[in-house]
């Protein structure tokens, strides 16, 4: 890393930032980010303007000019991370370069309570090479010890908690107490997380040393590539999906509305138009389209055999709820119940699933979802309001538990509908397996898809506006 | 402030008011350079406009601005022909030239109403374009921007292309409402702005109201940040922090307590369901009023 800021050289290929950065951009279309040409173009203009040494500045030249989204910004961020990590690491390999002898030098003269001062002050100045340099201190101070489990995720942890550091949260009130001058300020906890991915990286940096062998690299992980969130993560991502879903649904409306396509002659106004031109109709007048209002009924089963999956689909109904106006959802199990009303006077999801499952009133008696009730239920309570432009989204594992499925009532909901998509818990493998009858539904259906992670979800959301399902 | 470096581009932005993080300095110092459109989006409220205007008064070019909406179009956007103008020019006569004539004659510059777009092109003097909240337009707007975006120019059927004289710095903000085409990202740099972080509000805040204490100002952006942690329709912008920073310097507040809070809180918060979650999950924690201490 302290070698040559033009990072390191391709292994076979010609020398050079260049080639680099092509397989660099290369790594990032692998992992979805579209880099296009134009962009790789834009980022070599953009990095003839700064000095290649500063750092953050070149990091951030490349990343205004190829990462386009601020999802794509947390790919770039990771993958630049890691790409100019190995590439360093792999270059130091082949030159047979250790930094073994001089990384312990320091470690043997400085005491731990030196080091924890150090260290609180790098942090808390945000001193990233400084805080680099103590890393390397910390893990060659503890390595001496013998204290290293091998494990670099339990070794940084067991570092940062011998060092005695954890992020404040002290209220500022007390710093008008006695004890003030002697209490250290308070570390951010972003600032420790800084601190902890450097100790992290100096820990491989040590294991790729020793070994002298890269780890294979691998795709991100689904977890590493969603923007961090709060606790209540799923639910975020379960938004974000929709959110997603609900501006695609918005921008497809727009493009349908183009001028050309299958347009009506407004009559009346064409002969209004007409007097103009002493009542020969010299200019059509046509009919405004109207984009497409999506119309949305949602059924959801909450019966016990999708316990797991119910809380997910709670959640989808409820994002979908905040996206859509024109949205009535359901829940079944025996008997359908409508609770848009619920979801429209709830924000909060926890009180929304509460007064779910104390007022739906949806269980009869055995507790277990009867499909073909639902559907002829469904069918007296709503058809009226069923035209080509609603769209029937089920949420539920068709399991009909041994009870007549009634196929040909849900076929009378498809045909109503304008269009009527399944969203099933359970993987594909396992649909039509025991009592589920996924394949006498799926027949009616314009797309019956697995859904039990947010990815699936997005994919959903994907083909339902009309783009390309994304890889599995 | 054309050319040096991206430090000095952020201490031009700083003199003129404009506190930028080490990324919005450096996309700024790039635009200038590469003669390139900026993208910037981020959630409201976080100086993506401001941007705009502060590179104006830092560069000392003129600010143009677009400000979109939907079903904003190029007659509004771009330019439009005087249609009045052009009556009255035939119907004063035309003895000259017949028909050619009038026909070269009402498809001139003369009879041209410039928009916005067509003024930044036009300009003799460099200017700075905003065209603000992209996302509420529609995408065929987008696509019309395009040929602006990348080559600086306007064709108009009657003239041909119209160049820009003058490289002017493009700069589109857009509230993430609606995902933008690829090929209008393509074209543009990319910059995300968030929510400062504490330090930087501290200081933008110290900034707009120098008269408040350096303690009171940590407080209250420490209580902003307590407020935007929370699930809300619409979590407290700079601009509101700022707001609220000289309504307590009117108040004559010392600390942040839960009276103060509750008395003020309407200048941060501005939904009914926010103000209930806001004074019940953060009024509590801000505690009785104290005495001084």
């Amino acid at each position: 890393m302290a070698g040559s800021p033009y990072g390191p050289k391709a292994d076979p290929g010609p020398p050079g930032l260049a080639p680099k950065l092509l397989a660099f951009c290369e790594e990032l279309r692998s992992e979805g980010v579209a880099v296009g040409t134009s962009e790789i173009l834009d980022a070599f203009a953009a990095l003839e303007q700064i000095p290649w040494t500063a750092r953050e500045d070149f990091r951030e030249a490349l990343a205004t000019t190829i990462a386009k989204s601020q999802e794509d910004r947390r790919v770039f961020e990771l993958l630049f991370e890691r790409y100019f990590f190995r590439a360093t690491e792999a270059e130091a390999i082949s030159h047979q370069i250790s930094e073994e002898e001089t990384r312990h030098e320091g470690g043997e003269r400085l005491d731990i309570d030196e080091l924890r001062e150090q260290i609180r002050k790098a942090i808390l100045d945000g001193d990233d090479a400084a805080m680099r340099d103590l890393a390397q201190l910390a893990i060659a101070a503890f390595g001496r010890r013998a204290e290293g489990s091998g494990v670099v995720g339990v070794d940084v942890q067991r570092i940062r908690r011998t060092l005695g550091l954890s992020a404040g949260t002290q209220p500022p009130q007390q710093q008008g107490q006695d004890n003030a001058a002697e209490e250290p300020p308070p570390i951010d906890r972003d600032q420790l997380n800084r601190f902890e991915r450097h100790l992290r990286r100096e820990l491989e940096r040590d294991l790729i040393e020793r070994t002298e062998t890269l780890p294979p690299s691998r795709p991100l992980a689904e977890l590493d590539r969603t923007l961090p969130t709060n606790p209540t993560q799923d639910l975020a991502a379960v938004h974000r999906a929709v959110g997603q879903m609900k501006r695609r649904l918005a921008t497809l409306g727009h493009e349908q509305r183009g001028r050309r396509a299958a347009q009506m002659v407004d009559v009346r106004r064409t002969m209004r138009a007409s007097l103009e031109t002493g009542g020969v109709p010299l200019r059509l007048r046509y009919r405004p389209k109207r984009p497409r209002r999506p119309e949305i009924y949602v059924l959801c089963d909450v019966s016990t055999s999708v316990t797991s999956a119910s809380v997910f689909f709670l959640s989808v109904l409820h994002a979908l709820h905040d996206s859509f106006r024109k949205l009535r959802s359901f829940v079944f199990i025996e008997r359908i119940s409508e609770v848009t009303e619920v979801f429209e006077h709830e924000r909060d999801f926890a009180k929304v699933a509460q007064r779910i499952s104390s007022e739906g009133g949806v269980a009869d008696v055995s507790g277990y979802t009867d499909y073909g009730r639902v559907w002829l239920e469904f069918l007296t309570e709503i058809s009226d309001d069923l035209d080509p432009r609603s769209t029937v989204i089920v949420l539920g594992d068709a399991r009909t538990n041994g009870r007549e499925p009634h196929a040909e009532v849900f076929a009378q909901v498809a045909e109503r509908a304008g269009r009527l998509f399944w969203l099933n818990p359970e993987p594909k493998l396992y649909w039509n397996y025991g009592d589920s009858v996924m394949a006498a539904y799926e027949r009616h259906c314009d797309g019956a898809f697995e859904c039990w992670t947010t990815r699936h979800l997005e994919n959903f959301v994907d083909v339902v506006a009309g783009g390309t399902p994304a890889a599995e | 402030m054309v050319d040096g470096s991206v430090t000095e581009v952020k201490d031009a932005l700083a003199q003129v008011g404009y506190l930028a993080d080490e990324p919005a300095a450096l996309v700024s110092f790039l635009a200038q350079r590469l003669g390139k459109p900026v993208l910037v989006e981020g959630p409201a409220g976080v100086g993506k406009t401001e941007l705009a205007k502060a590179l104006s008064r830092a560069t000392g070019r003129e600010l143009v601005r677009l400000q979109c909406y939907e079903g904003l179009d190029e007659s509004k956007a771009m330019y439009e022909w005087n249609y009045r103008k052009q009556l009255l020019r035939i119907q004063a006569g035309g003895d000259q030239g017949g028909w050619d004539g009038v026909q070269d004659d009402i498809f001139s510059e003369e009879f041209l109403l410039t928009r916005p777009l067509m003024k930044a092109i036009s300009s003799p003097e460099p200017v700075v374009l905003l065209i603000d909240e992209i996302d509420k337009t529609d995408q065929e707007f987008e696509a019309m921007l395009l040929e602006l975006l990348s080559d600086f120019q306007i064709t108009i059927p009657e003239l041909g292309q119209i160049s820009a004289t003058t490289m002017p710095i493009v700069v589109l903000t857009s509230n993430d409402s609606r995902e933008l085409t690829e090929a209008l990202k393509r074209r543009c740099l990319y910059l995300w702005l968030d929510y400062p972080e504490i330090e930087r509000e501290m200081e933008i805040v110290r900034l707009h109201a120098p008269e408040l204490s350096e303690t009171l100002t940590r407080r209250l952006v420490e209580v902003i940040r307590m407020v935007r942690g929370l699930d809300l329709k619409k979590p407290p912008s700079i601009a509101e922090s700022i707001d609220w920073a000289r309504t307590l310097l009117l108040m004559g507040a010392e600390d942040i307590d839960q009276e103060t809070f509750n008395q003020s809180m309407s200048i941060i918060v501005k939904h009914r369901t926010d103000i209930d979650l806001v004074a019940e999950r953060v009024g509590v924690k801000l505690g009785a009023p104290t005495q001084a201490g």
